[in-house]
């Protein structure tokens, strides 16, 4: 057990959170009623795993900062996620081709970290990892439906494609403030997934029918605290009833 | 003397119903893994999520926190992750009476990835027919997916294996 890994927990809990914010937009809004079932379910999936990891990097911390505290309770240059997961919407291609990737990495991610030598982690990745499973199954088939389906459906895909090529790299660039829970056999050595990872896509998008993205630059810069413009919006509404009213409760 | 005042515990807290599936208890659900009376004297209940974001949670605890109070007991609610839980645990008794209830209980084991699919055939809980079609992998519970009966047309919820 070591503070000295609190960091990565925290930025792979606001992965987590972030995006199951985003995800949470969809709310009434999805253009079929499976799918304003599907995205929020996928949503309380991913905060619930944020709650986990949110709670636990407090306790081994050991400041006093429980789960609220660490979601509502800090400025923006403090969140560490992935620029991925606070990119906008945009439309239901675009939120398909990014929780589809999201999902498959993660997927990849938990089945690690249930080996993991920390005992607590390996428990939420038990359970994480069949969530993790699930989401990625789901995702793909819209992938392969919307690449292989109409013009218009096949338009928006490859347009997604192009979108989000720049922010998938970012997955695979090591944390520093991992290295130490690395070295431990605590969190996984995250450039190793990246092989796997590519041939999901590989294969998905061969069935999609859609062409793998060019190799362009990979933005990076949120496991430092250096997010999009989108992000101080995002948080301007996930914070406002904790901002407006420091520790409210329902 | 506390392995009696434990049974008692057990009972009481066991009997709490699911929020979202009021059909069956905690108990059937495997949610409540056990009630213990420790040292001190209380009333301490080991309690697992579902899912990582079952909203249920919290409202769980404290329905069996608010149960062992009315036994007389002094609570202690502990969430407990490992090992994690899956569809296994629900009793037999208690997928008798998901299915009474018109969910369709799990379908072979969890480690099934072809019941986590819902790739095999899934029974009606009213006409017990195996000639059902999914309809949305999600549905009005992170717990259950939603199917179609093609016998008598009805639809249903079907408890996901996972």
């Amino acid at each position: 057990m070591s503070t000295a890994w609190v960091a990565a927990l925290i930025g792979l809990a606001d992965d987590h959170l972030i995006l199951g914010h985003r995800l949470s937009e969809w709310c009434g809004h999805a253009p079929m009623l499976e799918e304003d079932l599907a995205m929020p379910n996928i949503a309380l999936d991913l905060i619930g795993q944020a709650r986990g990891l949110y709670t636990y990097a407090g306790e081994l911390e050991g400041a006093g900062r429980d789960e609220d505290a660490l979601a509502f309770g800090r400025l923006e240059r403090a969140y560490r996620n992935l620029l991925i997961c606070e990119l906008p919407n945009g439309d239901f291609a675009q939120t398909m081709l990014r929780q589809f990737y999201f999902a498959s990495f993660m997927h990849l991610f938990w089945q690690k970290v249930e080996r993991s030598t920390d005992t607590t982690l390996a428990a939420i990745a038990a359970k994480a990892v069949k969530e993790a499973q699930y989401h990625r199954r789901h995702c793909a088939e819209w992938v392969v439906r919307l690449g292989d389906g109409t013009d218009e459906s096949a338009r928006r895909m490859h347009e997604a494609v192009t979108l989000l090529a720049p922010y998938t790299g970012e997955f695979f660039i090591a944390d520093p403030e991992a290295s130490g829970a690395v070295a431990a056999g605590v969190l996984p050595q995250i450039q190793t997934l990246q092989p796997a990872w590519q041939a999901d896509v590989e294969q998905v998008f061969a069935a999609a029918k859609l062409a793998l993205p060019q190799a362009v630059y990979a933005q990076k810069g949120g496991r430092r605290g250096l997010h999009t413009e989108a992000m101080g919006h995002l948080l301007a509404q996930l914070q406002f009833m904790q901002r407006s009213f420091p520790d409210m409760t329902w | 003397m506390v392995e009696f005042q434990a049974r008692r515990a057990w009972e009481a807290a066991a009997a709490v119903l699911d929020p979202e599936v009021p059909a069956v208890t905690v108990a059937d659900l495997g949610i409540l893994r056990a009630v213990d009376i420790d040292d001190q004297g209380r009333a301490v209940a080991q309690v697992t999520p579902t899912y990582s974001g079952c909203p249920a949670v919290l409202a769980i605890e404290l329905a069996i926190e608010a149960a062992l109070l009315q036994a007389g007991f002094d609570p202690v609610i502990e969430r407990v992750l490992a090992p994690a839980w899956t569809t296994d645990w629900i009793t037999e008794e208690g997928r008798e009476k998901l299915s009474a209830y018109g969910i369709a209980p799990p379908v072979g084991g969890s480690a099934s990835k072809r019941a986590l699919f819902g790739e095999i055939a899934v029974a009606c809980p009213r006409c017990a027919s195996v000639d059902t079609s999914k309809l949305s992998e999600f549905g009005s519970t992170a717990c259950k997916a939603q199917y179609r009966c093609n016998a008598c047309h009805e639809p249903f919820d079907y408890f996901k294996c996972i």
